[in-house]
């Protein structure tokens, strides 16, 4: 790469998303205040006042009202990005579904924290987990640059299946830790994101509707087609991904596969986790010990093929959830489990509720999760951890 | 009789699903032929979604777009915002929302809108209730009329949309009603040459939720302008008041006897609402007169 082409920034993972959507060119913006997500729009602003962000800023009273207008937008025609967090999240679920069924390639960032009650602002990945069949593509970032890159990504991505994507970090660990980005230039991006040119847009000029009601065989018809959509996913991230690295040098893969050879014990995990997990993954590899890190960075569609690929011939995984579904237990370690179903020789999965609320897992506290595996729980139930 | 003389732009088809003797599909023909085709509308879920059609069929010549019930004003925000960043700032964006849809569960993200003073025209097509559901109370339900949800009658007074939109500033307010239809229409083509958040406030007399026969709904648009229950009148800036239709030439008691919703009433609740409007319309006269003094002070 040369100089030309991008300029390093000590940045934060909130100002990494926010270069990624001005770099993105998106025409309209709309917002709501939340922490930890404040600082996407306050600096998406600055980026406006400065005349380096073209895009309609729309603020209004709440999230719910944020997505409404980021729906009507997309249908328009135009590109369009926001950002949320938590409570904010949950506010416009009802808007998520119907983003998706409006087939509105919206890109929007959420800093994973804590759902209220109680009340509290620590890293927990519930929020976004609980939108999972809401119809979004879901991603998980683990880093600053990796959500610079993936929010570039997500519109290439949104814009070439028509599904609206979400691209998650953690609270703090992530969204307001400095670390030195690799912005890309302006044209890099340009080459990257063709202009948004939708087959169907509203536009008096050719008068076509959307929302009306329908008939039985209609619905079933356009969930399919919207399956379809998520089908093509996998693909179509992996090209995006390509594409980026070919120009950038950067690629993250749908999964990563971290030091998996031979390997005995495979944590998988997502989001700010991997990046302690890794750490662990090194001390235990130092010593001699057989273990691996599988990462999801992509979550819905749940690239079940690729996970079965990445764990063929690993005798024992450990899942660390940094979420609670009540009654159900960690939602990766489920997920996990179904997605593994059936598959010959499939590993035996530990799930374990590590970090839930924000509580820290240091990396010493996972290499013990290893050392003491043969004490949990391998059964349905996910465990709670000290 | 007088037959009006009114040109008309065909943007509203017959073969709508409108109840026969609507005064709603009556009202919204005459507010899009005055907006004409360069339109896109706004339709959450109501009586005029209806109205509208399903797919694959519209009775609308413009792209119609169904929001969520709440979310009506927010999203005509995102498609003005969307036609403005596409060059297309003549496009008109017009809201045709219920009461319940407005009054209700659509009021937080209205009121933003109107703060945000976006570039759309509202237009509230107030039945006072929930009549697609089956004539449930909203809070434009006035007092004692009895509603699916309100089965002794309602309890509480109307809510004041156009009032309180004024508060907010907006560039202008209106009532109307095709009772009055070249008043209608007036007031859509001057809301048509603003810019800005403009509101209008549209009673539709429901025949199946108000019980009126099926030729009755413009006799009781009539009776409520005349009776002083809905005044006819315009705001400009939250500032300027004008009367449109300045004298009161009926009793309430005309107005409800026309509808089985109030056919329960006694005399002394039948003087109450007497005394209710009449408040309301003393109120509003000083509005009236206050502008004109704040405008004679500026000459």
């Amino acid at each position: 790469m040369s100089e030309a082409v991008e300029e390093t920034m000590l940045l934060t993972g909130n100002h990494a998303v926010a270069w990624a959507a001005r770099l993105a060119r998106p025409k309209v913006a709309p917002g709501y205040p939340i922490t930890p997500q404040t600082p996407i729009l306050e600096k998406l602003t600055e980026f406006a006042a400065e005349g380096a962000f073209d895009a309609e800023i729309i603020t209004p009273e709440s999230e719910h009202s944020v997505m409404a207008a980021c729906i009507a937008a997309s249908l328009a025609g135009v590109r369009v990005f926001t950002a949320t967090a938590s409570q904010g999240m949950l506010l416009m679920h009802e808007l998520l579904h119907y983003a998706a069924g409006a087939r509105a390639p919206i890109v929007m960032a959420n800093v994973n924290r804590t759902v209220a009650s109680p009340w509290a602002f620590w890293p927990d990945q519930t929020d976004s987990l609980a939108q999972r069949d809401t119809g979004w593509i879901q991603f998980y970032s683990e880093s600053a640059q990796e959500s610079l890159d993936t929010v570039i990504q997500a519109f290439r991505i949104a814009e070439r299946v028509l599904v609206p994507v979400m691209v998650s970090h953690d609270a703090f660990y992530v969204s307001h830790a400095l670390e030195p980005v690799r912005v890309p230039a302006q044209a890099l991006v340009d080459a990257f994101l063709p202009p948004f040119d939708p087959p169907h847009r509203i536009d008096p000029e050719n008068v076509e509707s959307w929302g009306n009601v329908v008939s039985q065989e209609m619905f079933n018809r356009h969930r399919r087609d919207l399956g379809e959509a998520m089908a093509r996913v996998p693909a179509v991230a992996l090209e995006a991904d390509r594409e980026w690295n070919r120009l950038t040098g950067r690629g993250w893969g749908i999964v990563e596969r971290y030091r998996c050879e031979d390997a005995r014990t495979v944590i998988v995990t997502m989001g700010s986790m991997c990046g302690t997990a890794r750490d662990a993954v090194d001390a235990m590899r130092e010593a001699g010990q057989p273990v691996g890190l599988l990462k999801v960075r992509l979550y819905r569609p749940l690239p079940v093929e690729a996970l079965r690929a990445a764990l063929a011939g690993v005798p024992e995984v450990l899942v660390l959830d940094r979420n609670y579904s009540p009654g159900h237990g960690g939602v990766l370690h489920q997920e996990l489990r179904a997605a593994l179903y059936g598959m010959e020789g499939a590993p035996r999965i530990r799930g374990l509720l590590a970090g839930v609320g924000g509580v820290n897992v240091s990396p010493r506290r996972i290499a013990e999760y290893v050392r003491d595996a043969a004490d949990i729980d391998a059964g349905a139930d996910s465990v709670w951890m000290k | 009789m007088e037959k009006l003389d009114l040109v008309e732009e065909q943007m509203f088809c017959s073969g709508h699903a409108a109840c026969p003797g609507c005064i709603e599909a009556l009202s919204v023909r005459h507010v899009l032929a005055a907006l004409g085709p360069d339109t896109v509308a706004v339709v959450p879920p109501s009586c005029m979604a209806i109205i509208a059609g399903p797919q694959p069929f519209s009775s609308l010549r413009i792209p119609v777009y169904q929001p969520t019930l709440e979310a009506s004003a927010a999203s005509a925000s995102g498609l003005r915002r969307a036609l403005d960043a596409q060059g297309k700032h003549d496009t008109q964006v017009v809201v045709f929302a219920g009461d319940g849809g407005t009054y209700d569960i659509g009021f937080q993200c209205l009121s933003s809108a109107a703060e945000r003073n976006e570039d759309f025209i509202y237009v509230c097509l107030d039945n006072e209730g929930y009549m697609n559901t089956g004539a449930q109370k909203s809070s434009s339900t006035p007092r004692y009329a009895r509603t699916g949800s309100t089965p002794a009658g309602k309890t509480t007074r109307k809510k004041n949309l156009t009032e309180i939109m004024a508060a907010h500033g907006v560039p202008y307010a209106a009532t109307a009603t095709a009772g009055y239809l070249p008043d209608l229409v007036r007031k859509v083509q001057k809301a048509k040459s603003l810019r800005g958040t403009r509101l209008l406030t549209l009673l539709i007399p429901c025949l199946d939720g108000w019980g009126l026969p099926d030729d009755g709904g413009l006799r009781a648009a009539r009776f409520a302008v005349e009776s002083g229950v809905f005044p006819l009148y315009e705001v400009s800036d939250g500032r300027r008041y004008t009367l449109n239709h300045a004298t009161r030439v009926r009793p309430v008691s005309d107005y409800l006897g026309l509808q089985r919703r109030y056919r329960h009433l006694d005399a002394a609740q039948i003087e109450a609402l007497q005394a209710e409007v009449d408040e309301g319309w003393e109120r509003l006269l000083r509005r009236v007169a206050a502008s004109e003094d704040e405008l004679t002070a500026a000459c």
